[in-house]
């Protein structure tokens, strides 16, 4: 039995770019906050996205508490390089290294592994401490996001003493043990995304020993018409002149956009389902969110989704999070 | 339409076009298309290049796969999907691995250099990572496709990153590397570098953090690397030279969702400052304008009002026409009519996004939301029609 997802310590939540990666990585930690969880929600890109997500000016690499238990930060490598060189090196008098940016990209650029390791080091660190009863991540979109999660392998492989080295242990026992740590990759109902969560869930397997803990189908088309009335749908066309005379020429429009948005749904959903056929007997859940016509922007968006996830993963939200 | 007019113009008389935007727009399916629509027109040979390992797109143009050099797509294929050609048409995929080694190869002093980079245990690792590396390829092969003169046409699919114009900041970020302090620091000889007063400090440090052995093997890398340097730095500055140069220009890729509007406003923006040439806006999967028009509502609402009504006649007698239950039909005109607001309220919020980009962009252009994905040549070829305004 896999350990539900919001009783992990840390989620990565990836996908393709465009799929909603953000929104169900917000959403995600406000259903974990609202259920009573201290939650800590950290963007890795520094895009601005996550901000935007809770309606909240920019956010920093100080978390901030956008909610009740609800912290969000953004991931800064150098603020990180600054905090680790104050924990583990203990160097009191960081002045006198001189500017930190300049000899920074020395560990950023140069040294493979060593940016994405300060990072996933930040996460980890902040679930070793526990901080936070759940820390997720807005992750690199699927293209980056495993090399991002291997960093701490490909520094034991690479690195052969030091305190990097030292450091990278822990990090793993946290990021391999499926009952701390699981990816959720998220994806629309569409070709290539689909194409992509299969491919990434294999990478996520041969490259690292982190779990895929969910897969999220963002953006899903609702079934409207039962087997009996899609064949019916179908042909309105038909007879749109006798619906034209009743409603007036607009009447075309309503039965064009009814067409449209079922091939459409049915399209996704023959994607959606090749995907589920590849999870079945892989124990990673599959959670629905259906798309939002009303399409607004930062926080309302995320509050639906919030309520779906919360249905989907079977969680009571005391309070409402979010403002 | 005079938008259209615009596109085939650019198509005729541009060298290279690049396709940028946000991810999930579909730059890479309109690439093709834009590739299908130059062949069309133009009696031109024409190459879309792509990064998108996208399989199905392979499949849609009639091949088993697309590799690193550029191969031809089959006419009598596109004589079968119903597309003209004039031209010819061919696709690449960058391979960023094999790009590398290709880059090192060319770029090596003598054969010694060469083979110690590709032997080095870090050089995998770093090409992977450094400088935004997949960004600067992309860049590099652009130049060397242009520079064969082969192609009277390059369409790029530009990789998506975090900042779609950070791909043109790689040719520079490359040669600033080179002049870098890092760079110095790093290929000092190890021994003097451990006893130089200035760098001891930020030595012990990286030395307790990193192992002085790990070190070593940077640097190794590093110095064998610098041999490459005027290379690297001249080519940097040519492919910099031919993004600016007017026989470019740039297509950004978006749909009217609201982040990616946001994103290509934004695009928009920056091309502009830094004196890039735009040659248009293509607006994905855009739904119909006119079902955010009053008239289509006003007849959503009739006919869900007549479908609660008792007297509907039309109803029964357009449901004994199709040969259908009368109560199934009813109710599929019902949930047509109740559905139709979802679709028309993103309607109008498309139209509103669309007005904005237009009032920045000349020529804009919509491609419909298609009701499937693409997966064939005929499915291009509607885009291309679209594109070409049939």
């Amino acid at each position: 039995m896999a350990t539900p997802l919001l009783d992990l310590d840390l989620v990565f939540v990836t996908g393709k770019g465009g799929v909603g990666k953000t929104t169900i990585a917000a959403a995600l930690a406000e259903v974990a906050a609202a259920s009573g969880r201290r939650t800590l929600v950290c963007e890795m890109d520094a895009k601005g996205a996550l901000a935007t997500a809770f309606d909240v000016g920019e956010l920093e690499f100080e978390p901030t508490e956008v909610a009740p238990r609800l912290h969000a930060m953004t991931m800064s490598t150098e603020e990180s390089l600054r905090e680790y060189l104050r924990l583990f090196v203990r160097i009191p008098l960081l002045a006198r290294i001189g500017p930190l940016a300049s000899t920074f990209d020395f560990v950023a650029d140069a040294a493979p592994g060593v940016k994405e390791i300060l990072a996933i080091g930040k996460l980890a660190y902040e679930v070793r401490e526990r901080h936070y009863d759940l820390v997720v991540v807005d992750a690199e979109a699927s293209g980056h996001v495993v090399s991002q999660i291997a960093a701490p392998k490909v520094i034991a492989d690479l690195v052969k003493v030091g305190l990097v080295r030292d450091q990278t242990q822990w990090m793993l026992d946290i990021l391999e043990d499926p009952d701390r740590t699981g990816v959720v990759v998220t994806t629309t109902p569409e070709e290539m995304p689909v194409v992509e969560t299969i491919e990434l869930l294999d990478r996520l397997a041969t490259d690292t020993d982190t779990a895929c803990a969910a897969v999220v189908a963002n953006r899903m088309l609702p079934a409207v018409y039962n087997r009996n009335e899609l064949p019916v749908l179908e042909r309105l066309d038909e007879v749109v002149d006798d619906l034209v005379d009743l409603a007036g020429p607009g009447a075309r429009d309503v039965i064009d956009a009814a067409t449209l948005v079922e091939r459409r749904r049915a399209s996704g959903a023959g994607h959606v389902d090749r995907l589920r056929q590849h999870l079945d007997g892989t124990g990673v859940d599959m959670l629905t969110v259906s798309e939002l016509f009303a399409r607004s922007h930062g926080h309302r968006v995320v509050s639906q989704v919030s309520e779906q996830l919360a249905d989907e993963l079977g969680v009571e939200q005391h309070e409402g999070a979010g403002g | 339409m005079s938008s259209t007019v615009g596109l085939d113009a650019l198509l005729a008389s541009r060298e290279m076009i690049l396709v940028t935007g946000s991810g999930g727009v579909g730059k890479t399916t309109i690439a093709a298309a834009l590739g299908l629509a130059a062949v069309q027109r133009q009696q031109r040979k024409v190459l879309v290049v792509t990064v998108d390992p996208a399989r199905r797109l392979a499949t849609a143009l009639g091949l088993d796969g697309i590799s690193n050099s550029p191969q031809p797509v089959d006419p009598s294929a596109l004589n079968e999907a119903g597309v003209e050609a004039r031209g010819e048409l061919h696709v690449a995929m960058l391979d960023t691995k094999a790009g590398w080694d290709e880059l090192i190869r060319r770029h090596a002093p003598d054969v010694e250099t060469r083979d110690a980079v590709l032997a080095n245990p870090l050089y995998e690792n770093l090409t992977g990572r450094f400088v935004h590396s997949h960004d600067y390829l992309a860049m590099e092969q652009l130049h060397d496709l242009h520079a064969t003169g082969d192609y009277d046409l390059v369409i790029v699919d530009t990789p998506p990153s975090r900042n779609a114009l950070s791909i043109l900041d790689a040719p520079g970020r490359m040669a600033d590397f080179f002049g870098s302090r890092l760079l110095k620091w790093l290929t000092v000889p190890y021994r003097s570098r451990l006893f130089s007063a200035a760098s001891r400090p930020f030595q012990q440090i990286a030395d307790r953090i990193l192992g002085s052995s790990f070190l070593q093997d940077i640097a190794d890398f590093f110095i064998l690397f610098q041999r490459m340097e005027a290379g690297f730095v001249r080519r940097a500055r040519e492919v910099e030279a031919l993004v600016a140069d007017p026989r470019t220009s740039f297509i950004v890729v978006t749909t009217l969702e609201a982040a990616p509007a946001h994103e290509a406003r934004f695009l928009v923006d920056e091309l502009a400052a830094r004196k890039l040439p735009l040659g248009a806006v293509v607006a994905n999967r855009v739904l119909p304008d006119h079902l955010a028009d009053r008239t289509a509502a006003d007849a959503a609402a009739s006919l869900l009002e007549h479908t609660r009504s008792d007297a509907t006649a039309v109803f029964d007698a357009a449901a004994a026409s199709l040969d259908v239950d009368p109560s199934v039909f009813r109710r599929v005109v019902a949930k047509a009519a109740s559905r139709f607001d979802d679709v028309s309220m993103v309607a109008s919020r498309e139209a509103d996004r669309r007005s904005e980009l237009a009032a920045l962009a000349d020529p804009l252009i919509g491609v419909p939301w298609t009701s499937g994905d693409i997966h064939d040549l005929a499915g291009l070829s509607i885009i291309s029609a679209t594109l070409r305004g049939n």
